[in-house]
């Protein structure tokens, strides 16, 4: 099939950085197939992922999901014209099975290999849903591993880091309130539907980095976590019940609005108007109401993939290894590694 | 019929292309070693074993499509390493659409030690007799498993600290121990170096000379995961 009848090169991509096991196949900005096994109900009773767990999920999970994702778009591995894997930044064991796999197929298959950057993955997810990405654009990626603002001028080459999480990931931060409030591991889901009873102004939880000397678009969650916990400690020691649906909604309220505002006026100080959602907590219907809002009072177009597309998967690493082959970008070497801290500026790994 | 043999269960990686003539001879002497390489590889055996599969093959003479089989160590050995390898056969295996079949590395090297003892004109090397099987398992431990006179293992592999592995009764009831050497001290016992390869590899996968399908190629962990449920939730508020 000629790339122009498909609509782009089909790209095979795999996702290991963490506890999802995901194989997405693309054609371009088309999605083919988006196969995902998440070993994530094994963490629960540890309180959070296990890296040993997951690296032994994603190798238990890695070919059949594979063939999923095959079967799901009606293409064998033969078929694409590259493989593109994450090489970074992750959980080191967890990349490994990913970029091994990634690199045998390739290698079998006489097809080029991309180690692509996961957080620049996330941004180019958003080509699958709305299409070509605008550019220039600011990204918030916020997940359990990363909390992000970035400055992407060309995503298959160009991306600089305007902040990121000092401590806790946002998501992070969801999960260890979520503990104290007796609520399951991962605690985003929980909390978000908690705090639709609640109210959000019941208690002013501290907004961590936002003073006027902090630095403008770092963030901090790891202050914000410990006053949740202190406040629900001081009534549990009076003995008084604990307004959970409050206390989840303020804490929300907290995280949401720190990471719009400061999302909002790294725009607006770049003069750019394009602003991309993406990272797990990006299904936080909070934080999605309240970018939107944020963003239209500030003339700002948003842009948001579907919370299927915002969490870990092999779709968005496949949708960037798509872009690499279109911009010509060469390839990676055969003695691709993994590494636990990918800066975000290499979109991929160099040959 | 040509195999892609590899192993990533100790700091070495092994990689090697073997030929088995039709029909099958039994013992090594039979098996043809087209091509080898054994790469002291620290903690990238990703990057190691990547870049030498296309070596092999080139120095063996064919390409990717000539492989029957792969044959790959299963372990024991330190997960992230020993993952790289088991991930690696099991994904070339169905990318070429050949069967991949897994081995204990202890195995591996007990079955080319034996093969070798037997070669040597004088027998210097080894009477005949068991012996036990030493790899680093790091954390101060190591894996080891023990060997009748026929190279068969009869226990193990286990993983243990070294003082523990020397106070069992029957531990060196051979005399002979062969492996990882940096554990000659904490065994009170000369280890004789010896490392897992491709023709061992390829002789411990009896199904693959059998013609039987391969069993499921997962990794010998021997450990769970270091990973313990959260206890009490601690507090943040000093009391
Ligand atoms: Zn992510």
């Amino acid at each position: 099939m000629a790339d122009q009848l498909r609509g782009g090169p089909l790209v095979l991509g795999i996702e290991t950085s963490c506890d999802e096991t995901g194989v997405g196949i693309v054609a371009g900005h088309r999605l083919l197939a988006d196969a995902v096994a998440s070993s994530v109900d094994e963490h629960a009773r540890f309180g959070g992922v296990v890296p040993e767990v997951a690296s032994r999920a994603h190798l238990e999970a890695m070919v059949p999901t594979i063939h999923r994702a095959c079967t799901e778009a009606g293409v064998t591995p033969s078929d694409v014209d590259a493989i593109a894997v994450t090489a970074g930044p992750g959980l080191t064991g967890a990349l490994l099975v990913g970029v091994a796999a990634a690199k045998a197929y390739a290698l079998a298959l006489g097809k080029p290999l991309y180690g692509v950057n996961h957080l620049a993955a996330h941004v180019a997810v958003d080509i699958l849903e709305h299409g070509p990405l605008p550019q220039p654009a600011v990204a918030l990626l916020v997940s359990g591993g990363h909390s992000s603002l970035l400055r992407v001028d060309d995503i298959t080459g160009s991306i600089t880091s305007l902040g990121s999480t000092i401590d806790d990931a946002a998501g992070e931060a969801f999960d260890k309130v979520a503990r104290v409030l007796g609520l399951p591991f991962p605690g985003g889901p929980h909390i978000d539907r908690l705090a639709r009873a609640g109210s959000a102004e019941a208690i002013a939880f501290p907004r961590g980095l936002t003073g006027p000397r902090d630095a403008p678009y770092d963030f901090s969650f790891s202050g914000l976590k410990s006053a949740v916990a202190r406040w629900v400690e001081r009534l549990e020691h009076d003995g008084a019940p604990v307004p959970v649906a409050d206390v989840a909604a303020s804490f929300q309220e907290a995280v949401v609005d720190v990471l719009t505002a400061k999302a909002v006026r790294a725009c607006r100080a770049a003069g750019i108007q394009h602003l991309i959602l993406g990272g797990g907590v990006a299904a936080n219907s909070r934080l999605r109401t309240l970018a939107e809002s944020r963003a239209a009072a500030n003339g700002l177009l948003l842009r948001v993939p579907r919370p299927g597309l915002c969490t870990d998967n092999g779709a968005m690493v496949a949708a960037l290894g798509a872009l690499l082959v279109n911009a010509a970008v060469p390839a990676s070497p055969a003695d691709l590694g993994a590494d636990s801290s990918l800066p975000v500026t290499l979109v991929s790994v160099p040959a | 019929m040509l195999v892609l043999a590899l192993d990533t269960a100790t700091p070495t990686v092994v990689l090697g292309v073997v030929e088995i003539p039709s029909p099958a001879e039994s013992g090594w002497y039979g098996l043809g070693l087209r091509a080898a390489r054994s790469v002291p590889s620290g903690n990238r055996h990703a990057e190691t074993l990547g870049a030498r599969i296309p070596d092999v093959l080139d120095e063996g003479g064919i390409g990717m499509t000539d492989l029957s089989a792969i044959v790959a160590g299963l372990g024991p050995g330190p997960f992230t390493g020993l993952r790289v390898g088991v991930v690696t056969a099991a994904a070339l295996g169905d990318a070429l659409g050949v069967p991949a079949y897994g081995v204990c590395t202890h195995d591996a090297i007990a079955i080319m030690h034996k093969a070798l003892a037997g070669s040597v004109p004088d027998g210097t090397i080894v009477p005949a007799q068991g012996f036990a099987v030493v790899t680093d398992a790091r954390r101060k431990e190591c894996y080891w498993a023990d060997y009748d006179s026929s190279g068969i293992r009869i226990s193990g592999p286990h993983v243990e600290r070294p003082a523990d592995v020397v106070a069992r009764p029957n531990w060196r009831r051979h005399g002979l121990v062969i492996g990882d050497s940096t554990f000659s001290e904490a065994l009170e016992t000369e280890v004789v170096p010896a490392e897992p390869d491709p023709m061992g590899l390829v002789l411990a996968a009896g199904g693959l000379t059998a013609g039987e399908l391969p069993g499921p190629i997962e990794p010998l962990y021997l450990r769970r995961p270091d990973a313990r449920p959260p206890s009490a939730r601690k507090l943040v508020t000093p009391r």
